[in-house]
Formats: structure tokens, sequence, C-alpha cells
């Protein structure tokens, strides 16, 4: 009697967090997928019609949607892998003995908790900047003609604004992960004269598989919607020279009202989110029990 | 001797760990700096000794209305952690102590929700908020927020409800607990430091969005993120109260996160990491 009292009332708990997400995950996405079939244009509302398959011809067809997928592809890969090459050695270095640790820590993680406009703010102005950044400044002083960033390299640029953002999130997962490393063996490996490139790979390297996966995979899904860090800085360009899928999307739907356009994109936003999302359910999965 | 090499070792370490600290850290501190300087000091070349001015503070907060945007931040993210939490809190706890056989999938669906790319949604979501009116309203942006960290909320409060010890539950009602009994004595005493954690950590998450803040607000509703990425081309505002605006956009939060880093780890790894 107590239980299936229990059980009821755990069902009323649960409701409304699942009823809200099923709604927020079903609405949303079926309107999307079919707006997706339809000529819809902000600019002339009164002419809908049925397109069939021709908004993903035609985003697929459009030299932009090659080049923001090429984008999307070089900035999530570029990130990943400086944050966690990057990480790898900063959470080494961080976890020996060392003076002030809390307060290096502190300053290590900051990055993290600065909103994306004001990240890309203080890059493109404070720093990039091409007459009063520092980098301009440093080429001054020893002689080069100073980097005009978001001109030449707009997407390195904007690479090392998100690696610079990432990379405390790498470093503080990276470092939990190499607290719970076993000293004893650590220290029984020293004994028997393995040096400390032959550690770091058989132990700490597989130590830290795990948490690098997560890294990995939980990064992807933040990088892939990159959008206020373009914004601030680029705009995309110059021409489509930094338009991720998501700003080329943005784009379609906020900029040249079309709204079938962009819902076809959309979609294919979502099955690339699917395919990375599938990797992380199960890496995340296997933890769970 | 040995304890010469790793006294030697020690500041070799901390000497190296500090620089890698300050690099990290620079952009932020140069902002800061930026900020207490004068507008001829901010473009006059590098210079890290600032004259301490405040007047780029007093120019942002009088010219550009900057704190209806600040209120608006502080209204958003508070308002939709607090409703996620309410709507969180039962079912986390019901998934941690009464436990199905669906459980296990019911988290693991409400996860995927969190990986729906923002974008796939825009164009349903920015015509529904056309047609009801509620474009830059608070109170649209609020549900947004929560729906979006709803996901997050509901995980990180049940990997701690699930630290709580069940034997607990059973001496209580051992000695003749009712269940309401058993929840106001025994669990939310016990549960209060999960929720909190979980609460700073959504506060964070909801203050730095900037997808939905922007594409959903114009100038009622905007909170910073919207605000500051509008100035995207310093016109009208210079270096120096860009700075300004900048630091009280990112003070309140960046200390937070300060106290925050555990529950970041935890959170954000949907408990993969500990």
């Amino acid at each position: 009697m107590a239980t299936r009292q229990t059980q009821g009332l755990a069902r009323l708990m649960r409701a409304p967090a699942i009823i809200l997400l099923l709604i927020w995950m079903i609405v949303p996405l079926g309107m999307t997928l079919y707006y997706s079939f339809l000529n819809y244009n902000l600019l002339n509302p009164a002419s809908v019609s049925w397109a069939g398959w021709f908004n993903y011809q035609y985003f697929y067809t459009d030299p932009a949607f090659f080049a923001a997928i090429r984008n999307t592809l070089v900035l999530v890969l570029g990130v990943l892998t400086i944050t966690v090459v990057l990480g790898i050695a900063i959470a080494l270095l961080i976890d020996k003995p060392i003076w002030g640790q809390g307060m290096v820590r502190i300053l290590i993680i900051s990055p993290f908790f600065v909103m994306p406009p004001v990240a890309a703010l203080i890059w493109k102005n404070m720093i990039m900047h091409p007459s009063y950044g520092v980098f301009a400044d440093i080429a001054r002083a020893i002689g080069v003609q100073p980097v005009d960033w978001f001109a030449q390299y707009p997407l390195t640029s904007i690479i090392i604004i998100v690696a610079w953002q990432w990379l405390p999130f790498a470093t503080l997962i990276l470092l939990t992960a190499l607290q719970s490393l076993d000293g004893e063996q650590m220290e029984a490996a020293e004994m028997d004269g393995a040096g400390p490139v032959s550690r770091f790979i058989h132990l700490t390297l597989p130590h830290l598989a795990r948490a690098i996966t997560v890294v990995v995979l939980i990064q992807t899904i933040f990088l892939l919607g990159i959008y206020a860090e373009i914004l601030v800085t680029t705009n995309g360009g110059p021409g489509n020279a930094s338009t991720n899928l998501t700003y080329l999307i943005y784009r379609a739907a906020r900029l040249n009202f079309d709204i079938g356009g962009a819902a076809a994109g959309g979609i294919i936003a979502v099955i690339l989110a699917n395919i990375v999302a599938f990797f992380l359910m199960r890496a995340v999965g296997k933890n769970l029990d | 001797m040995a304890r010469v090499a790793s006294t030697r070792a020690k500041v070799g370490y901390t000497v190296a760990a500090w620089i890698v600290a300050l690099v990290i850290f620079f952009p932020i501190l140069y902002t800061i700096i930026t900020s207490l300087k004068t507008e001829q000091e901010a473009i006059a070349g590098f210079n890290l000794i600032p004259s301490f001015t405040l007047s780029s503070f007093e120019a942002v907060q009088s010219q550009n209305n900057y704190w209806r945007p600040f209120t608006n931040s502080v209204i958003l993210a508070v308002g939709s952690t607090l409703l996620a939490l309410v709507v969180a809190i039962p079912a986390a706890w019901a998934m941690a102590f009464s436990p199905t056989k669906n459980t296990r999938g019911i988290l693991m669906w409400m996860l995927s929700t969190k990986m729906m790319p923002a974008v796939a949604v825009l164009v349903p979501i920015y015509l529904i908020f056309l047609r009801t009116g509620l474009m830059d309203t608070r109170i649209g942006l609020t549900v947004m927020l929560m729906l979006i960290n709803l996901p997050i909320v509901v995980w990180m409060l049940y990997t701690y409800f699930r630290e709580i010890p069940g034997e607990i539950l059973e001496a209580a009602r051992m000695d003749g607990a009712s269940l309401r009994d058993e929840i106001l004595y025994v669990l939310t005493p016990m549960a209060v430091p999960g929720i909190a954690s979980t609460m700073l950590l959504n506060v964070i998450l909801a203050w730095n969005e900037a997808f939905w803040t922007i594409q959903l607000t114009t100038t009622n509703a905007a909170p910073l993120s919207a605000f500051i990425a509008s100035f995207s081309s310093p016109q009208g505002l210079f270096w120096a109260k860009l700075s300004a605006a900048s630091v009280m956009a990112i003070a309140p939060i960046l200390i937070m996160g300060w106290f925050s880093q555990k529950q970041l780890v935890r959170g954000l790894t949907f408990g993969a990491v500990k």
C-alpha cells in the first residue's frame, strides 16, 4: 500500500519535468521539419507554398554551405586539439606540488566564466586589434608589421578566442581525473625504473582516457553551436571565411528572412549533432550504474 | 640533499605554473587595467599601470543605460534557475529515491534534449515569439533559459540526491517517521548543499547564455550578454569604457565561478567525471 502510494507520488513528481522537455523537444523540432519543406520568406509572407526537397537541394548546392561545413569542422577540431593538448600539459603542471595552487587554479579557470560576447570583444579590441591591441604592441616592439588578425586569419582568430574560453574546462576536468590517479602505482613504476615519459604513456594517459573522451564530446556539442564570438568579431567574413553552420543558418533566418532554407539547414545541424550525441550518450551511460 | 632537490623542483614548478596562469588570465587582467585608464591612456600603447580613474565606470553607468541590462541579467539568471529548480527538484527526487526500470532511460533521454543544437529550432522559436508577443519580454526569455538548462539541473540534482544514503531513510521509518517528517527533517537538510551547488552553476550558465538572449531581445529584455554584443564596433563606446562595461558584466559571475569549480566539473560532465 505504502509503496503503491509512493510510486504514484513519484510519477506525479516526475511528470512536470518530463512533459516540459517532451514539448520542448517535439514541438519546435516538428515545426522546423515542416518549415523545411516550405517556400516561406518573411519578406513575402503571403505566398507560402510546398517546396518538397528544394530547400535541401538549395542548401546542398550553395557553395557557402560547404564552406560552412568545412569551417565548422576546422573550428571544432582546432579548438579540441589545442584544449586537450594544452589541457593535459597544464593539468600535469598544476598537479605538482606548487606554492599558491589555489590561486593558480582560480586564474586558470577564469576565462570559462567570461560570457562569449565579452570574451570576443576583449580579444578583438584589447589583444588582436591591428593598431591598439597587445599583439600589435608586441609586433612593433620587435620591429615586425602588426597582423590584422580578423581580416587576414579570421578563422584562426576565432579558434584562438574559443580555445581560450574552453581551455579552463578541459584543464579542470583533466586535473580532476589526474588527482584520482593511484600514487602508489606511480611510485612502484618509478621504483621499477620507468622514466617520466614511459610513466606518462603507460600509466597517466590510459587513466586520463575517459576524461579526455568526456572533454572531447562535451566540448564538441558546445563548439558546434559557436555563434556570439563570430557575430561580435567577423560577422562570418570576409566572405564566408569564418562562417560556421550555426552562423549560416542564423544568416538565412534573420538576415535573409528565408524560413524554409534556415529550417532545412537546422535539420542538417540536428543530424550532425546527433552523430556526436550518439557517442556521448554511450560514454556517459556506461558510468550511470 | 633530497630535500634541497625537491624544494628546487617545487620552485621550478611554481614559477612555471604561475607564468602559465598569468598568461591565461592576462586578457581579463588587461581589461581590468584598461577599465581604470583614461581614453587617451587606453590607446597610447602597452601600459600596465593605469591612472586608476573610475571615470569610465561612471560614464558607462550614466550614458549607456547600463542598469537595465544588468537588472535583466539578474532577473533572467535567477528567475530561470528558480523556475528550473521548482520543476527539477521533485523530478530528481522521485528518480533518486523511487527509481523504476524506466529511470535510466528517462535520464538519458533528458540528456539527449540538451544535444539539440539551438540553431535548429531558431526558426520556430523566433516565429512563436514574434506571433505571441513574447519577443523582447523577460518572461519569454526566462522560460527559454529554464528549458535549456532543465536537463543539466535534473541531472546534477539526481547525482547529488543519489549520494544520500538510503539507510538513513530506513532508520527514520523504523523510528516511525511519516513521509512528511522524512522529507522535512531527514532529506531536506542533506539535500540543501546539492541544491545550492546546482543553483550556483545554473545561474552562471544562464548569465552567460548568448544565443537566445541575442536572438529574442532588442532593448527591453536584453541582458548584459545581448547588450555587450551590440558593441561589436566600438563606435561611441571607446576602449576604456568598453573595458569598464565588460568588467561590470563579468565580475559578479567570475567571483561566483571561483566558488563553483567542483560543481562545474560535475554539472557539465553529467556526473561522468567527479
